[in-house]
């Protein structure tokens, strides 16, 4: 596990994670769901493996990202996806 | 044994228009559907309601079904998620915007509003484009259905009518009056209304050949597209009668999806879909709109356009094509291509004026199938 903290920009938000964490569990950590369905329902990670496609998140720019499978970098721009 | 007035053998979205044309109309109609309604290339396709100028037939059919569209409009529930994003034929070059300004003109003169585009205009309109293109024309009042649900619309309609509904075993024989189903269950009604697609089981020999195409839907990615988008390419795409062909064709749905078309291929029975004309569809794709190669493909699949010599669909008596034994039970409504969603109240309209001895608001004949008869006749 890489040392120290990386700040990312979460919903418009700096925030401090934890370096080698996923988006998933920094958007887990922060309170913020990680897309809006179809149907306007708040989503996050559920199998945390890249299979079941409910953590896509917008992370630098593009849309979605299964931010389970994305590590975060210092200065990464997250968004919940809409 | 039930009798009817009209039995239509088939619940895609032109069976179920008819059925309530023909309901509202106060005959006492039956619907034979094996499967589900709407399961086939009902299904399968984009539901583009599309204004095309390829013959003056196909103008007329295609503007009149879009005015029946628009009627209707009030009345579609939500789940029909019909929007006006209007078209966009795109031009790559100099030669397709001479095409551009040659299709300008037949709409103007056929009364159906468009405007030119030129390549800054294009850009702003659908930013995704690639630069360099030479223009386009936009056709505002075209549209976007879900066809399934529109067909199930249509066919609630009829039922609400007094349509009944005889699903889950197929149309076995159709003939002289009669039908029966697979499960023994007998009909008989003073016509028979073939609208079954391109399956010609029940009258082997008509002028339909399947085409097969490929679509394929993208996440949700809202405001990437705009508007339908289909390259001017696209007319020779589709009006090549014998060679697989692909062309470029990107339509947006409500939730922000993105349907990505199209393929065309005869003689191809097999429905699974095939790696090599996918590949080049999605080449044709990325070539017009770079940006879809970063969008996440969800489900691809395959569907049969039923295809006629002409481009025509078939429309009214089935006359000569029943063989040699003459049966006047027997009509048509098959045969659209890939315009069967477009079409497919306006040919209910031309069906029952037929059927109820009404004026037509657009001339018929050229819809006729006797118009094969002649040429059926050579060969003989």
């Amino acid at each position: 596990m890489p040392d120290g903290t990386v700040m990312i920009f979460l919903n418009g938000g700096s925030v401090a994670v934890a370096a080698g964490s996923t988006v998933a569990a920094a958007m887990l950590n922060a309170g913020q769901p990680c897309r809006i369905s179809v149907t306007g329902e708040a989503r996050t990670a559920l199998c945390g493996m890249g299979i079941c496609f409910e953590c896509r998140a917008l992370i630098d720019g593009r849309a979605h990202r299964r931010s389970c499978q994305v590590v975060v970098r210092d200065g990464m721009i997250v968004e919940t996806q809409r | 044994m039930k009798n009817l007035d009209v039995v239509i053998i088939g619940a895609g979205i032109v069976g179920c228009a008819c059925a309530r044309e023909l309901s509202l109309a106060g005959l006492r109609v039956g619907v034979v559907e094996g499967k589900s309604p709407g399961c086939g290339a009902t299904a399968a396709g984009m539901g583009h309601l599309v204004v095309m100028d390829d013959s003056p037939a196909q103008l007329a059919l295609t503007h009149y079904s879009r005015s029946v569209w628009s009627e209707l409009m009030a009345e579609l529930p939500g789940s029909v998620e019909y929007e006006a994003c209007g078209t966009i034929w795109v031009a790559a070059d100099e030669e397709e915007m001479a095409e551009v300004h040659n299709k300008s003109r037949i709409c103007a003169a056929a009364g159906v509003q468009a405007s030119v585009l030129g390549p800054a205009e294009l850009s702003k309109a659908e930013p995704h484009l690639r630069g360099g293109l030479a223009g386009g024309l936009l056709v505002p009042d075209d549209g976007v259905v879900y066809p399934p649900a529109a067909a199930d619309f249509f066919l609630q309609e009829a039922v609400q009518a007094g349509a009944e509904l005889l699903q889950g075993s197929e149309a076995v024989f159709a003939s002289q009056g009669m039908v029966r189903l697979a499960n023994g269950t007998k009909l008989t009604a003073g016509r028979i209304l073939l609208a079954a697609g391109a399956d010609c089981s029940l009258l082997p020999g008509l002028p339909i050949r399947r085409r097969k195409g490929h679509l394929l839907i993208t996440d949700r990615y809202p405001g990437f597209v705009n508007h339908q988008l289909v390259e001017l390419g696209y007319l020779k795409s589709a009006h090549s009668t014998e060679s697989d062909s692909v062309a470029f064709n990107v339509q947006p749905r409500r939730t922000g999806q993105l349907l990505i078309g199209s393929s065309r291929q005869f003689d191809n029975d097999d429905s699974r879909a095939e790696t090599k004309i996918v590949g080049q569809m999605l080449e044709r794709a990325l070539a017009y709109m770079p940006g879809l190669g970063q969008l996440s493909g969800l489900r691809l699949w395959t569907g049969f356009r039923a295809a006629t010599p002409d481009k025509l669909p078939l429309i009214g008596p089935a006359g000569a094509l029943t063989g040699e034994v003459a049966d006047p039970s027997l009509w048509l409504v098959a045969g659209f291509e890939g315009l069967g969603i477009t079409n497919a109240p306006g040919a209910a309209r031309l069906l029952a004026d037929q059927m109820l001895s009404r004026t037509s608001v657009i001339d018929p004949q050229p819809f006729l199938p006797n118009r094969f008869a002649a040429q059926e006749a050579v060969y003989a």
